[in-house]
């Protein structure tokens, strides 16, 4: 560690309440963020960005249980709504109101199906947030540690189609490299990375070859040396695309948090 | 006199085929489940223009979406002139809207315009469908009744065209003041013609006849085939969801037994007091009516199930046989369940028509719903019959199970306990 780091103190919102502070933002951390050894590096990264562009916020720790999209989305619509109605429990006891996530499946079932029970909150995706940190000049970019390296994006479904955010991530990208490609199926054409709708956890049917394999393979034609993503789901498949095509000495898979981070060296 | 009487037993005859026809979608309509309700007619209506007559989403796949665009927005413009030969039958006149005066012209003049190139442009569907290799035209649902039947729909279209453009010379010939709102036509005449007034008068009154027939005959033939887009897109684009394409339908009735669940004390009100209703979909009638609207307006042109990730990567799922599937149950189901409210034939739409490995290869990735021309929402049939599979019969894939359990036990989908929720933070330094 260098002489200036700092350690972080996460804020919890439980604690925030015994010292009498509301903080303004929820940072949703999901299950993915919170459990997954590689999406835990997301989360770091993102509470980094967070904590330089001094935004007030917390997490819910222990208090947090899972958003029930999969639950919902594998069928188990019960499991679903008891989470829903708990997580929706928890925010009203914090008086929550705006909630940031760097899960696109967290964030479409919190924006979109959490209102069916009264849980009604600015949802922002950390790609929004990040865009509009920058945009209002509380982030500003200090290095392009990509240079030309040639960068190509995955657009999670459930950011893309689900809920049309496609320009966000391409605008920060854009902040750090010089050489931003598109794959063919890009934007509303891009193709699944093959982990919805509770694919994750469970095997995949028989077919000819993995989801995730076509998909890093789309990317693997543009020859680049970075693949982004902002989603913990896609960040699995599309490491294990990059391994299965042996490409992963040369190519990088990072979410977008993980790619500001770097270039301001948080 | 006898014209017009010949004419409206015709035209009584074709509408009341028609109406029955209708009138069985409504009442299969009647039985199916509600969907959402229709309201913000503001969107629905920008919704329409943009999607149905705008033909944005067609215009996906630029070429053959232009060429299908054409010959929709063409036939916008010949069905002015097939209203007008339905007034002229009837009241025994001749171009009765002429007195629109210079729309009239125009649209006469669109529509024999769009006549020719429809009919091109159906002889370049024809070939492309009977010639050339088109992979979105084939998979395991395609079976040669399909085929077969997309044959006839072109080929009928192709002699509406032909006997327009006949009605039209006949007329442009004897005529020749107005030749020039009729383009092609009066080029055609021009060209070759015999030059009788009696043959002219008799070659427009032989193909005004076939055309109108052929068109009776078209519009009862549609709701029989897969070609009956032609009626169904516009309103089934009226009448999309409108949410976010991910956004998953809330089951009301768990709902509430959710909120019993958590404080018995609380009042539901009960809607269906003795009906016990499935939870999702087992067989068609417990689908919605968008579900069947859907499977009545797709023409199987296979844009969904050429996007499909897990049909790309040769699984067995093919969002479009979704709706061929459920189109079929219900012709095979309804009839008699109308007869008897208890019928059973020992077959469902599950398993019978859709395997659960279709069902559980899906991604709920939507690129299906994006695609469609015409807002046919495909996840939404897996998703319900996932939710039968779930929690009806509990039969769900053992690491779906067991996702479930872990999210019930320790809040979730693997097996950490919440007092691990924030080891992610430990060691968390920054730079500053």
């Amino acid at each position: 560690m260098s002489s200036n780091s700092r350690l972080i103190q996460v804020p919890i919102f439980s604690e925030c309440l015994s010292q009498n502070k509301t903080p303004e933002y929820l940072f949703w951390v999901g299950s993915a963020g919170s459990f997954d050894d590689r999406a835990k590096k997301i989360t770091r990264d993102f509470v980094k960005i967070l904590e330089s562009a001094k935004v007030d916020y917390a997490v819910l720790g222990s208090e947090e249980t899972d958003s029930g999209d999969s639950a919902r989305r594998a069928g188990n619509e019960f499991l679903f709504q008891m989470q829903a109605i708990q997580n929706i429990e928890t925010f009203k006891m914090y008086g929550i109101q705006k909630i940031i996530t760097c899960d696109p499946h967290d964030y479409n079932t919190i924006k979109n199906e959490y209102p069916a029970y009264g849980g009604n909150y600015k949802v922002y995706h950390h790609t929004e947030f990040i865009a509009e940190l920058i945009k209002n000049g509380k982030l500003s970019i200090k290095s392009k540690p990509f240079g030309h390296d040639a960068i190509t994006y995955h657009d999670p479904c459930y950011l893309g189609r689900g809920n049309k955010i496609y320009e966000e991530p391409r605008f920060i990208i854009n902040q750090v490299t010089e050489n931003l490609v598109e794959m063919k199926r890009n934007r509303s054409r891009a193709l699944c990375c093959g982990a919805g709708g509770a694919q994750m956890f469970k095997e995949p049917e028989k077919g000819e070859m993995e989801v995730f394999e076509l998909r890093t393979k789309d990317a693997l034609e543009l020859n680049p040396k970075v693949i982004i993503t902002a989603c913990p789901f896609c960040m699995t498949m599309l490491t294990d695309g990059v391994k299965l095509h042996e490409k992963e000495d040369s190519i990088q898979v990072l979410d977008i948090a993980e790619i500001i981070a770097r270039a301001n060296q948080l | 006199m006898i014209k017009q009487l010949i004419f409206s037993l015709t035209v009584l005859i074709a509408a009341s085929v028609f109406f029955y026809s209708v009138r069985n979608i409504w009442l299969n309509i009647k039985l199916l489940k509600p969907a959402y309700p229709l309201d913000r007619w503001n969107q629905r209506l920008g919704l329409l223009l943009n999607v149905g007559f705008g033909q944005t989403k067609i215009l996906r796949f630029p070429l053959i979406g232009f060429l299908h665009a054409l010959v929709f927005w063409g036939f916008l413009a010949i069905l002015f002139g097939s209203a007008e030969m339905l007034i002229d039958g009837l009241f025994g006149l001749e171009k009765s809207l002429s007195i629109l005066g210079i729309a009239h012209k125009a649209l006469m003049f669109s529509g024999d315009l769009f006549a020719f190139i429809i009919l091109i442009l159906i002889l370049v569907f024809l070939s492309r469908r009977m010639l050339m290799h088109v992979k979105r035209f084939e998979g395991i649902e395609m079976t040669h009744k399909t085929h077969k039947d997309a044959t006839f729909a072109l080929t009928l279209i192709l002699l509406l065209m032909v006997s327009l453009l006949g009605m039209n010379m006949g007329y442009v010939a004897n005529h020749t003041s107005h030749a020039s709102i009729y383009p092609v036509s009066s080029l055609f005449v021009s060209i070759f013609w015999i030059d009788s007034p009696e043959f002219s008068h008799v070659f427009e009154q032989i193909n005004w006849w076939a055309h109108i027939l052929l068109i009776f005959f078209f519009a009862n033939y549609l709701p029989y085939s897969k070609h009956f887009h032609v009626f169904m897109s516009l309103p089934n684009v009226l009448l999309s969801k409108l949410e976010p394409l991910t956004q998953m339908s809330n089951m009301d009735r768990v709902t509430q037994e959710v909120k019993l669940m958590l404080d018995p004390s609380a009042e539901i009100p009960s809607s269906h007091p003795n009906q016990i209703e499935r939870f999702g979909m087992k067989d068609v009638e417990d689908g919605t009516w968008k579900h069947y609207i859907d499977s009545l307006t797709c023409t199987q042109c296979g844009r969904c199930t050429s996007v499909c990730p897990a049909n790309l990567t040769g699984k067995m799922l093919s969002p479009r046989k979704l709706l061929i599937d459920y189109r079929a149950r219900m012709n095979e189901k309804m009839p008699h369940l109308k007869a008897d409210a208890n019928f059973n034939d020992q077959k469902s739409l599950l398993d019978d028509y859709i395997s659960r490995e279709e069902i559980w290869a899906c991604t709920t990735c939507n690129a299906c719903a994006q695609e469609c021309p015409v807002n046919i929402d495909h996840p939404s049939i897996i998703l319900e019959l996932r939710r039968y599979i779930f929690m009806e019969e509990s039969k769900a894939p053992s690491l779906l199970n067991a996702m479930s359990t872990n999210i019930e036990n320790n809040g979730a989908p693997w097996q950490y306990p919440p007092s691990d929720r924030m080891k992610w933070a430990d060691q968390l330094y920054i730079n500053e």
